[in-house]
């Protein structure tokens, strides 16, 4: 009984040691990532991770870097921010919405560290807000689906209700329409971001009701693989990786998110000491929004079409959402020439004219 | 509507039969008396042992023999401590659960993005030249229809032999079955083997057929609701049926009416519920058959609900929350828990057995 005492007690003793004293001694700087998912579910966390480790790879032996995977977003997300930022890290990048509040909260406890979320709106002294306008890729994506499609319906698999999602569905409805008058969408909801089961099933029932385009903005690759099961000519689009072994058919194109240029700076900016809070939002112009190679299955002149799209869309000639756009409603939204700003576009609540169904709340 | 009735059965079988297959293995665990909370923990582990070996070897059946290896090994963890350290079953089935969710996330490493086997399809002769209704239904798989009959299967030897009436008996009564001279250890060790089998290739289908790769966690929680699904039937294997395809019915289901954008596909469902809800209770009514209460209890929910559906859709409702929808099987169940007060359950469920007591 003694014994165990004792050793209890060595241990907490040794735990306090480990947690009190930050292991910020020697020079290095340790880079923590939270990841929502597997760092090998094929697209958003494997993205991540791929871009951190070439931000490793730029750092060299000058970083510490430290990771955890299929991190649940809520209450078990602080647990994970704090334990990472007890370990002594310098920066943390947490990458998934659902981190936002626990990001703010582990925050306001270690105002040393530095905190960098993906894709929230919520920042603080400490904590920076990064985000890629994916709504730009999906512009080029939406011409692309409406030149493609046969049957002219469009199936759209969307992941959690948030702005960000609704965007990518308005911005893909609005250019597959302009291509092609005659187009509808479907779309289903299944409040997750990685549930490859369900992505299949949700991949199948679209194909099932006549899809011949399937978009989606969930991370595995389980669609892409139903639609090259799928009898028919079924295209998909890569979403956040590359996931080029699809190509050229199903997959024709991809939305590809470029992080490492953006970790690289930032982890740059806390070894310089000149890290700052800042509200990050780019898209195909400066690199975060990569568009994945125009696969064979596209004829040429579509393929000249999306490309000269998005050369317009990088060089700020042309902002996806220019008016005049109505509401779902019918009610105006952007008037002839009116281009939508940053604050309504990052609160994004509704659905254009033209497409059917409810954002579920 | 867009989409063919016959489409969404088939396209309802295939997404029923992971969960089916689950379901039955642990109904056959749970009659012979052992709770084994692990059933999640076998599956993901079938899962990924399935997706190597059958990627590995080029081999469908080898895959989903590894599969069925790998979840039967595994339980055999939870046997050995149940039964022969006696330990509580429901926590150790919980750490079973965690341990392969670990496992699995672990052997998984580096085995994604590759593409998997073909499961060659099976049309069953006759059946499948059935005009539009045959090529869909007749021509799954073979582990689809691999797991109905082993519902029968599993019916005929539990309740038309003899060694299940020992199966059953050591599950309502472990004390009178030893006493009688019935291995009561080696019926479970069976029991928990044949259950783990069953959930790996379960998980199998899922990697191997469904979906069809491999990531972490791609069971998504199907063990559980396998689980819920035993509780569900009553443990009675044709009741099993029934419920892996209402679960597995709502889940498709949801998907397409949200695709479709109209409920033209719910008021068929619902339509068809209703007839069978009254067939049922009009002939238990009709025989008076007094030893199936829970079915008359289930068939009058069933036909009032459809009523009050019916009612909302002639007021003029054009859509319904699909979190109505989703939230269904799971009702379904705590309903019949209600119901089942005077409990169907193995009278000697979860309890610990030891030949000295």
């Amino acid at each position: 009984m003694k014994r165990r005492t004792l050793l209890a007690t060595g241990a907490s003793a040794a735990i306090a040691a480990a947690l009190g004293v930050p292991a910020r001694a020697q020079d290095k700087t340790k880079v923590g990532f939270i990841y929502v998912g597997p760092i090998n579910d094929g697209g958003w966390t494997q993205h991540h991770h791929h871009s951190a480790m070439e931000m490793v790879e730029h750092f060299g032996d000058a970083v510490d870097f430290v990771y955890q995977e299929s991190v649940p977003e809520g209450p078990d997300a602080e647990r994970a921010i704090t334990q990472m930022a007890l370990g002594g890290a310098d920066i943390i990048f947490t990458t998934s919405f659902g981190y936002m509040d626990p990001t703010i909260n582990v925050a306001a406890k270690f105002p040393d560290v530095k905190f960098e979320h993906a894709t929230g709106y919520k920042m603080a002294d400490n904590v920076s807000v990064y985000s890629a306008r994916f709504y730009e890729g999906r512009a080029v994506q939406g011409t692309l689906a409406g030149r493609m499609t046969q049957s002219n319906k469009i199936g759209y698999i969307a992941s959690v209700p948030i702005p960000e999602v609704v965007r990518g569905i308005n911005s893909a409805y609005l250019h597959a329409k302009k291509v092609n008058p005659d187009v509808e969408f479907k779309i289903i909801w299944i409040f997750e971001w990685l549930n490859p089961a369900k992505e299949a099933d949700a991949a199948k029932a679209l194909i099932e009701q006549g899809c011949d385009v399937i978009l989606q903005h969930t991370d595995s690759t389980a669609p892409q693989q139903a639609a090259k099961d799928a009898e028919g000519d079924v295209y998909t689009f890569g979403q956040a990786a590359d996931m080029a072994e699809f190509g050229p058919k199903p997959r024709i194109s991809s939305i590809i998110d470029e992080w490492a240029p953006y970790y690289i700076d930032r982890v740059q900016a806390v070894m310089d000491g000149t890290w700052s809070s800042t509200n990050t939002w780019d898209g195909i112009g400066a690199g975060m929004v990569g568009i994945g190679e125009i696969s064979s299955a596209v004829p040429d002149d579509v393929k000249a079409e999306a490309e000269a799209l998005r050369d317009q869309i990088a060089a700020g000639e042309y902002h996806p959402f220019t008016g005049p756009i109505n509401k779902q409603d019918g009610s105006v939204w952007l008037a002839e020439g009116e281009v939508a700003d940053d604050g309504t576009l990052a609160g994004l609540s509704f659905y254009v004219e033209g497409i059917d169904g409810d954002i579920p709340s | 509507m867009d989409i063919n009735p016959i489409l969404l059965l088939a396209a309802v079988m295939v997404a029923s039969t992971p969960v089916l297959l689950a379901a039955i293995g642990e109904l056959v665990v749970e009659r012979s008396g052992v709770l084994n909370l692990g059933v999640e923990g076998m599956m993901i582990t079938g899962a990924v042992f399935g997706y190597i070996i059958g990627h590995g070897s080029g081999s469908a059946i080898g895959g989903f023999a590894a599969a069925a290896l790998a979840g039967a090994c595994l339980s055999l963890i939870f046997g050995f401590l149940t039964q022969f350290l006696l330990t509580n079953q429901t926590a150790t089935g919980l750490g079973l659960t965690l341990f392969g969710l670990g496992l699995s996330s672990l052997v998984g490493q580096g085995a994604t993005a590759t593409y998997p086997v073909t499961v060659p399809r099976l049309p069953i002769p006759l059946l499948s030249d059935i005009p539009s209704l045959g090529p869909i239904l007749f021509n799954h798989d073979a582990v689809v229809y691999l797991s109905i009959l082993l519902i029968v299967l599993v019916w005929f030897i539990m309740f038309r032999t003899r060694a299940g009436l020992i199966l059953r008996a050591t599950g309502e009564n472990h004390d009178a079955a030893h006493a009688l001279g019935y291995p009561v250890r080696l019926v479970r060790m069976l029991a928990i083997f044949f259950g783990g089998g069953c959930a790996g290739l379960a998980g199998a289908y899922i990697s191997l057929v469904r979906v069809p790769q491999w990531t972490d966690g791609i069971t998504a929680g199907a063990g559980w609701i396998a689980l819920a699904i035993v509780v569900f039937a009553s443990w009675k294997p044709f009741r099993l049926l029934i419920g892996a395809y209402l679960f597995g019915g709502v889940t498709v289901l949801q998907l397409n009416l949200q695709a479709d954008g109209t409920l033209a596909l719910l008021d068929i469902a619902i339509g068809l519920l209703a007839v069978a809800a009254a067939v049922v209770w009009l002939t238990r009514s009709i025989t008076k058959k007094a030893a199936a209460p829970m079915d008359n209890l289930l068939s009058v929910i069933i036909l009032v609900l459809s009523v009050v559906y019916g009612l909302l859709r002639l007021a003029g409702m054009q859509t319904i929350p699909i979190e109505y929808l989703s939230m269904l099987p799971y009702l379904a169940t705590i309903a019949v828990l209600v119901g089942l007060r005077a409990s169907n359950a193995p009278a000697s469920l979860g309890k610990t057995f030891h030949a000295s007591t």
